[in-house]
């Protein structure tokens, strides 16, 4: 079709496109410029007391231990409950696909409520039901003879609490993806496979599995994206503590930059946020291409 | 036998998913101190209404909730607008350099909001924003993965439709307004349902850009609330229904959409 109309495009393109450019493109590039000045609170009033002052932000950075608690706290979680909620997500998709499962409309939705419900407002629910005396979780253990933990105020435990709630909430996302993947694969294949009298062990390995690397690989790298993002739920459950046990590279942004107004600092733990992401999906990407070619 | 227990098992992660939501209604119609007692109740002893009285009359959750519900609003009609109308470019016009342009959009998705945070809040602030709603409408005006959505979803409709329109004397508008926005039907409600919940639960853009509690969102007022009430669990668990309910209704009449929108952006690899 042609259309080469100048005014049109202008029109049409117009408007996302300058929204995108000034309110991201632009935020983008200022903070990486940001992230090499000492913008802080002083610099709010006038932005001219801002000087340069080269990599100082990143040199201080990684000399700076809270820094390092973050981001190990971060990967943690991340280590943790990425491939845990993958897991998860993949074993209930493959019970509802299931050809005897009747109600598969109401067991879709009840895996699923987490996921469109408010963060914040589950986070205090989570936060009550990890209540070390009164929560329901403690009085569920205790059937099974499980002493009373704290789930929030012990240090080991804290993050362990906040990866089992992350993955309730998510899981029925990644869920649905999966079961659109598993009715792509076409059902000749495990009908072949069922002749030739391949376990249901067998057809998983070799049918399920490999069929699943594209979209297992979208699954991993959107739930990294959105894990190495963590911030409500520490920010509700546990404001970082026990012991700074819970403190995430987001809320150590969010402090420096918004309470105590480093803004260049802030900057640079953003950026080396983006950084970690970025290799992070790089690093799935590679080792994804190498298994589909194993 | 199998189909017993897988049923049982079915029945039972379901139950234990959605117990979390049933305790938190229970817990809401309870009394003051009646949700923190050992064993937990599942049931109000005594049914009350009065910790929505307190959360309205006494904490002014109202004016949150009318902050949430027009702020949701106001970002899913303006932002689809903008994004429809660039996906129909992207999808139909042909103009030099389209490809790269789209590209560049595509890869930068990986780039997390939080970069963009602090110069926009700076931004904001000289425009005089903070604490308003163009704060919040600002940053949602268009959104690439919208953009994204929507050409995908107008690729599919044939030019030789919009050719014989423009035969027929139709303007660029007319063909994107009578054709290509009726024909995107499916795909506008599945965005307009993304972005509806995604402003309602958003929370770390309002907590930094709201300063004041009658501007607060319902997620930002919660938190603030956690912090004074956190020996209210009733307090609590009715702000949390109030805030999750919304979200809930809207999502059980469009499920379907959200379900479809999830599986296309999921299998497009």
């Amino acid at each position: 079709m042609k259309n080469n109309n100048l005014k049109a495009l202008i029109i049409f393109l117009g408007p996302a496109m300058l929204a995108i450019f000034v309110f991201f493109f632009i935020p983008v590039i200022s903070a990486f410029v940001i992230s090499f000045t000492d913008f802080d609170i002083y610099s709010l009033g006038n932005f001219s007391n801002a000087r340069f002052i080269g990599l100082r932000n990143y040199t201080q950075l990684f000399e700076d231990p809270l820094f390092w608690t973050a981001l190990q706290n971060t990967l943690f979680f991340v280590i943790l409950a990425g491939p845990l909620s993958v897991c998860v997500s993949l074993f209930a998709a493959m019970l509802l696909n299931a050809k005897l499962v009747k109600f598969k409309g109401i067991f879709r939705l009840s895996y699923f409520m987490p996921v469109v419900t408010t963060l914040i407002a589950v986070a205090i629910v989570w936060r009550f039901i990890y209540h070390p005396r009164f929560g329901l979780l403690n009085y569920l253990l205790g059937f099974f003879h499980v002493n009373p933990v704290d789930w929030l105020g012990d240090p080991f435990w804290a993050m362990p609490a906040i990866v089992l709630m992350s993955v309730w909430k998510n899981f029925g996302y990644n869920m649905i993806i999966f079961i659109a993947g598993l009715n792509n694969i076409p059902s000749d294949l495990y009908e072949a496979a069922t002749i030739e009298g391949a376990s249901w062990w067998q057809q998983f390995r070799s049918i399920t599995l490999p069929m699943l690397v594209p979209t297992t690989l979208f699954i991993s790298i959107i739930t990294m994206i959105g894990y190495f993002q963590l911030f409500a739920e520490p920010y509700i459950m546990t404001q970082g503590g026990p012991l700074n046990k819970t403190l995430s590279i987001v809320q150590y942004m969010y402090q420096e930059g918004f309470r105590w107004w480093n803004m260049g600092y802030s900057a640079a733990i953003a950026f080396v946020l983006f950084f970690i992401i970025f290799l992070g999906t790089v690093i799935q990407t590679f080792i994804q291409k190498k298994l589909k070619h194993a | 036998m199998k189909k017993v227990f897988l049923y049982l098992f079915l029945s039972v992660s379901a139950i234990l998913t959605l117990a979390p939501f049933f305790w938190m209604i229970s817990a809401s119609l309870m009394a003051d101190g009646h949700a923190s007692v050992y064993p937990p109740r599942f049931f109000p002893d005594v049914t009350t209404l009065i910790q929505f009285q307190t959360l309205f009359t006494r904490l002014n959750a109202l004016s949150n909730f009318f902050n949430s519900l027009i702020l949701s609003l106001l970002v899913t009609t303006v932002s689809l607008l903008f994004n429809s109308m660039a996906g129909y470019a992207f999808a139909k016009f042909r103009f030099s350099g389209k490809d790269k342009l789209f590209t560049l959009l595509l890869s930068s998705m990986i780039i997390p909001a939080q970069v963009t945070m602090l110069p926009l809040f700076l931004m904001l602030k000289e425009m005089g924003f903070i604490n308003t709603y163009m704060a919040i409408v600002i940053p949602g005006l268009a959104n690439i993965f919208g953009i994204f959505m929507i050409r995908q979803y107008a690729l599919s409709i044939p030019d030789s439709l919009l050719e014989s329109a423009r035969i027929d004397g139709a303007t660029d508008f007319q063909i994107y307004w009578k054709i290509i926005l009726p024909l995107c039907t499916p795909i506008l409600v599945t965005l307009a349902l993304f972005t509806f919940l995604g402003t309602w639960n958003d929370f770390l853009w309002p907590l930094i850009v709201l300063t004041d509690n009658s501007m607060y969102t319902l997620p930002v007022a919660l938190a603030n609330l956690m912090g004074e009430h956190t020996k209210d669990p009733e307090l609590m668990m009715a702000g949390s229904v109030v805030t999750i309910i919304p979200v809930v209704i809207v999502f059980l009449a469009l499920q379907k959409y959200y379900i479809k929108g999830i599986m296309m952006g999921g299998v497009k690899e």
